[in-house]
């Protein structure tokens, strides 16, 4: 089956690669670019651990083929960190224990960057309304709810 | 261990809360799960599955398959060894992974595996794996307990009867137990009421988010490379070679990071597949498990159908109790009836009591372990009649259990004496806690329970190497399956007077440590803890020696304190303490490398109880619950790290909240999974749940030396029988099947009759 | 599999036209890529909508009726304010489909075209009276939104058509929508019943009406034994009453591992309720 050549940004860089019709964004990422920070939880849009933004919109990466990336802007979770320092959420996850096995993660901080960018001050039913999609299911939910709403509020006070 | 060597406070380390150490691999993408790893030359591997209940296996064509372009491997049955054989009872166990792993004649769920395909991709391994043409000759199958133990039932297979199985039971009943004490005919005479009342629970899975994937390579030679994310990598190590016909120390295992068990990757499901692959194709193979298939082939938890009876006194003692508890675990034996059974009563301390269990096989996935395995089930059947004993006598749920709870020195109900357990001070926390006297709104219920489960040694091996700088290099051989690495940091650090930051804790393979036992049975902080804290002891015992030998002093002359050697009194002399670093910096030129070492099985586990309190709204148009507040009270022991103890406690409760409202394993009148993924197998989001309170009790175990308890598994025992008794209290009815969905609910309020 | 992005709809249907085997159009994608991971349906051509122009837009005409591009996303009718003030329950409808992931994608017409009776946003535009362009080889036409659904998995679309424009009714004075459904949490899931109301009011008392109900047939259905019990009353009690044993008795549904008939049943006739009480407050402002 041929494959096809797309052109796009992830996480600031110009990238290209070949791939089949058929493979998702996710696919491209881990199989043919080794970008292996988005996880495959359920391939089918249900749990979020593919989470990443085109275009400054959150998207399950599985939900998307290779080659409507074409043109577009993607960013990982492998692009939330600067190269001198950790993004202030990934901080505080660390900080608060808001992963224990850390598989939904990166999905996770991906959501969750997002929608303190949309809304700097979210409500504790705002944040767990964004992140429904997002499963995790080691800890309950408590720590990480606390930990985003923490980061908006140190945020918005550095701001 | 006497109770006076104890450690229980003066620490410096130990009730911290410090980052962890694989925090930053974590929250940037760096970390390496199952599936991140490749190899050069990698094939894909996938596995095709029956979608038969239970079939014959007529004929397999591969044919098609083969002359396929990219494909380089195709596996049956045929490649694995044929030196393991069926037998009823343990002895059987291996045949039983075996059939699990790859179906011999029959197909005996839906999900089986029956043949495995290798190929350049992904994509041309899932191509080649549809055109594998299988043939079936469908049979006869049963996936309900109650139907399998029937006389009419299907059997599953001849000849897996443990003899300790009652005459005249259908041979779908393959294992049982009973244990108790006391007259229960008496008990209930001299009880004011008693109450009788059957359970059902249907079987959920572990929900782990990340799929079972491996990568192994296996040459001609039998030496092997496996790559996998597993609860115990020993255990994959023992069964691949067995499976295989290899020898176990010619197969190295590595245990990747690991997204998510729960008891579900204690069991060894894709890892030989990929190397009987591997070993045909001759290049390493890599396969990922796609969400359907861990929910089809890998190991859910029982479900059960109970029968319980309890009767109290008016002033609230329990003067007898009963259990009957069938459980079904697929299409072989295991289902943990005996852990079900055990647990059922063990919270009290009662004069009579009898629980009989029986392991039933149907035609669905090979149970595995699910957090306390069996003992969550238990839990709801009897908090639940607990309940309507305190409710129809009008007594205060924890005063009830207050009086009749188990302490050190009671009988338990499955035979030995209590040791120092924690259970009363639990129900005093959840009793003083505020939300047990917060005042309810309107259509709300309250819900408390006590829950049990054990705590396990095991095999453990750890090494402790000092290096030249002064740090540590910690290796333990149990996967770090929810922060355990800081913990046993933590204990090193605290036992070698240095700062945490020091010590670097890796998982070792296989070919590092000696046998390690699965991380299971609550067992890491408390085995793996103790074997670093007598690593740690050991290395001490060494640095001393050095230090004896440069001062010119006898050995025990020598002590350690606050990360020095010191002479252990005035008659050693006059020495400067003299620091870890320095004694390291210098180790080359006085002896050697200094490595301290543990390598036993310690027996001191110690058990924790919980109790859970809470609040849940039914709406009672629609059958929908709500659960408003929640509050876990819980026997640590010793909380090492409280933040990832919190965190234990927290988790068992969603899982267990899942599991009471909307969790199950539903098939279809053809015998298939229905709701093979996270769509309708409905797992809890972030938005169905409260904040969730963990409070910590410490009663600190004897068997550990900072007084250690596994806290793991107990978090999910009381929250199935906790909410139960909450929505009872606010939907007005009394609910005994799980899970508690809204259309049973309406059913229950006879809303649509 | 062949990908097509064709960039005009013209294109898009000649593409189909001439397409042997299964032909699926892509728009959001939440249906088809998950069709095509479960290896329910793998499409021979795939024909990617979002590259003609047009079909990102979110318009309102001079009549105060509004063209919806076919691409247009959930998480895009959610931000735009005034379609939200003039069409709550509508946009409110497309916002409940899967997680704040899947609406960055998911558009109406994926969702109408899927065919499943438990979609979210149709019960909402049949209650709407939504139309849709079809384009096929003879040109375009204009069709009522609930001509599209065939039953389960299907539609009413030909060989060579698609939906290339969603038109939403000007909302005018005294009208109010609302969409509810029922799911067992309290995110991503399929509904197990779902209504949809629209009304308008002239002081108190409801003048028209639209009662629609999802996952509780083969299509999703509208009401007009339900949407009768509502027009000339004040939507008081015996008005709630007649209109949940209205929605109630049009049910046809089945028992599955979302819902059994009965409870499917009973359900219909309590969210027809609270729906209508919705949009009659927002009818009345």
């Amino acid at each position: 089956m041929s494959k096809v050549h797309v052109t796009t940004h992830i996480n600031g860089d110009e990238v290209d690669f070949l791939c089949d019709p058929r493979e998702t964004v996710l696919d491209v990422l881990r199989d043919r670019l080794g970008m292996t920070g988005a996880k495959e939880g359920c391939g089918t849009g249900d749990c979020g651990a593919c989470s990443v933004t085109v275009d400054g919109r959150l998207v399950c990466s599985c939900l998307m083929l290779g080659v409507e990336a074409a043109g577009k802007e993607i960013t990982t979770v492998e692009g939330i960190a600067t190269e001198a320092e950790l993004h202030p959420l990934q901080q505080k996850f660390i900080e608060y224990a808001a992963l224990q096995c850390g598989i939904c993660t990166p999905g996770i901080l991906v959501a969750a960057k997002n929608l303190l960018e949309r809304n700097p001050d979210p409500t504790e039913s705002e944040v767990r309304y964004w992140l429904a999609g997002n499963l995790c299911r080691c800890t309950g939910y408590d720590k990480i709810i606390r930990a985003v709403m923490d980061t908006a509020a140190d945020m918005r006070e550095a701001s | 261990m006497a109770l006076d060597s104890l450690k229980t406070d003066g620490f410096k380390q130990i009730g911290t809360r410090p980052n962890r150490p694989d925090g930053l691999d974590k929250v940037t993408g760096r970390a390496l799960y199952g599936a991140d790893v490749t190899a050069p030359g990698m094939l894909w591997g996938v596995i095709v599955r029956s979608p038969h209940a239970h079939a014959k296996i007529v004929k397999i064509d591969t044919s098609k398959a083969e002359a396929m372009d990219g494909v380089k491997a195709v596996v049956t049955r045929a490649d694995f060894s044929d030196a393991i054989q069926p037998a009823a009872g343990p002895r059987g166990e291996m045949w039983n992974v075996l059939e699990n792993v790859m179906a011999g004649d029959k197909a005996l769920y839906d999900g089986h595996a029956v043949a495995a395909v290798a190929a350049t991709s992904q994509l041309a391994a899932r191509d080649a794996a549809k055109a594998i043409v299988v043939e079936y000759e469908v049979l006869p199958h049963v996936t309900d307990v109650d139907k399998a133990m029937a006389a009419d039932a299907p059997v599953i297979r001849e000849g897996a009867t443990e003899k300790s199985v009652p005459e005249g039971m259908h041979p779908n009943v393959v294992r049982y137990h009973e244990s108790g004490h006391g007259d229960l005919e008496a008990g209930f005479a001299e009880a004011d009421l008693v109450i009788e009342d059957t359970f059902k629970t249907e079987a959920t899975h572990q929900g782990y988010i990340e799929p079972h994937a491996c990568l192994g390579t296996l040459g001609g030679d039998g030496k092997g490379e496996l790559w996998c994310c597993t609860q115990g990598h020993w255990n994959v190590q023992k069964v691949c070679a067995a499976l295989l016909g290899l020898e176990t120390s010619q197969l190295r295992v590595t245990a990747s990071e690991i997204g998510g068990g729960f008891g579900g990757k204690t069991a060894v499901f894709i890892e030989p597949v990929a190397l009987a692959l591997s070993r045909k194709a001759n290049k390493p193979v890599k396969i990922v498990m796609n969400r359907a298939d861990v929910f089809r082939a890998t190991g859910p938890t029982a479900s059960t159908s109970m029968d319980i009876k309890i009767g109290m006194k008016k002033d609230g003692t329990i003067t007898a109790a009963s259990g009957l508890f069938r459980c079904q675990g697929g299409a072989f034996p295991g289902a943990p009836m005996e852990f079900t059974a055990m647990c059922a009563f063990a919270p009290y301390n009662l004069q009579a009591v009898k629980q009989t269990g029986f392991d039933v096989m149907t035609n669905r996935p090979k149970q595995a372990a699910y957090r306390a395995p069996g003992s969550p089930m238990a839990a709801f059947a009897v908090e639940s009649v607990i309940d309507q004993l305190c409710n129809q006598l009008g007594l205060d749920p924890i005063d009830t259990r207050l009086k009749n709870a188990s302490r050190e020195g009671t009988q338990a109900s499955f035979g030995p004496k209590w040791d120092r357990i924690g259970l009363v001070e639990t129900l005093e926390a959840a009793k003083a806690h505020p939300h047990y006297s917060e005042p309810l709104k309107e259509g709300q219920g309250r819900g408390v329970s006590c829950g049990f489960w054990f705590n396990h040694g095991g095999e453990t091996a750890v090494s402790l190497a000092l290096s030249e700088d002064g740090t540590v290099q910690l290796a333990v051989g149990t996967p770090d399956i929810g922060g355990s690495r800081a913990s046993m940091a933590m204990m090193a650090a605290e036992e070698l007077g240095i700062p945490y930051e020091n010590v670097r804790c890796t998982i070792a393979d296989t070919a590092t440590l000696g046998y390690n036992e699965i991380s299971h049975g609550s067992r890491v902080t408390y085995a793996s803890g103790l074997a670093t804290i007598k690593a740690a002891r050991d290395a001490v015992k060494k640095l001393c020696a050095r230090a004896a030998a440069k001062w010119g002093i006898e050995e025990d002359a020598v002590k350690w304190e606050d990360g020095c050697a010191v002479p252990s009194g005035p008659n050693a002399g006059d020495h400067e303490p003299l620091p870890l670093a320095k004694i390291t910096a210098k180790m080359g030129a006085t002896g050697g490398p200094i490595v301290g070492h543990f390598e036993a099985t310690p027996e001191g586990a110690g058990v924790s109880f919980a109790t859970h309190i809470v609040d849940a709204e039914v709406d009672k148009e629609t059958g929908k619950t709500t659960i408003s507040r929640y509050t876990v009270v819980q026997d640590a022991g010793k909380a090492i790290h409280p933040t990832y103890v919190e965190g234990q406690f927290q988790g068992g409760a969603a899982q267990g909240i899942g599991w009471a409202l909307n969790e199950e394993y539903i098939y279809g009148e053809d015998g298939r999974l229905q709701n093979a993924g996270f769509l309708d197998y409905r797992i809890p989001v972030a938005s169905d749940l409260p904040m969730i309170d963990a409070v910590i009790v410490e009663v600190p175990n004897p068997g550990h030396p900072y007084g250690v308890r596994g806290v793991g598994e107990t978090s999910i025992c009381p929250p199935l029988a906790a909410i139960a008794n909450a929505v009872s209290a606010a939907a007005g009815v009394r609910l005994k099947q799980l899970p508690m969905s809204p259309p049973r609910i309406l059913a229950a309020l006879g809303t649509h009759d | 599999m062949q990908y097509h992005s064709p960039t005009s709809f013209s294109d898009a249907v000649s593409i189909a036209a001439e397409a042997q085997g299964t032909t699926r159009f892509l728009a959001g994608g939440t249906d088809v890529l998950v069709q095509l991971r479960s290896d329910l349906v793998e499409p021979d051509t795939l024909i990617d909508i979002k590259h003609i122009d047009g079909t990102h837009d979110i318009v309102q005409n001079a009549d105060g009726s509004w063209t919806l591009g076919v691409a247009v996303t959930g998480a895009e009718m959610s931000e735009h304010a005034e379609l939200c003030a003039q069409w709550p329950g509508l946009v409110e409808a497309m916002d409940l489909i899967g997680s704040t992931q899947v609406q960055g994608r998911a558009t109406l017409t994926g969702n109408l075209c899927n065919g499943s009776p438990a979609a979210d946003s149709v019960p909402a535009m049949f209650a709407a009276g939504v139309t849709v362009s079809v384009t096929g080889p003879d040109g375009t036409r204009q069709v009522p939104v609930d001509q599209i659904p065939a039953g389960p998995g299907k539609t009413n679309l030909a060989k060579g058509e698609l939906i290339s424009a969603v038109h939403v009714p000007a909302r005018g004075t005294g009208g109010g929508d609302a969409y509810l459904r029922f799911i067992p949490r309290t995110e991503m899931d399929i509904a197990v019943v779902g209504c949809g109301v629209n009304l308008r009011v002239e002081g108190d008392t409801i003048t028209e009406a639209c009662v629609s109900l999802g996952a509780v047939a083969p299509t999703v259905l509208l009401v007009e034994d339900a949407a009768k019990a509502l027009i000339g009353s004040t939507l008081d009690d015996a008005a709630l009453d007649k209109l949940a044993a209205a929605a109630a008795a049009a049910c046809n549904p089945i028992s599955d591992k979302r819902g059994t008939i009965e409870f499917r049943t009973h359900v219909a006739g309590v969210l027809a309720k609270r729906a209508a009480k919705i949009a009659y407050d927002r009818a009345k402002g």
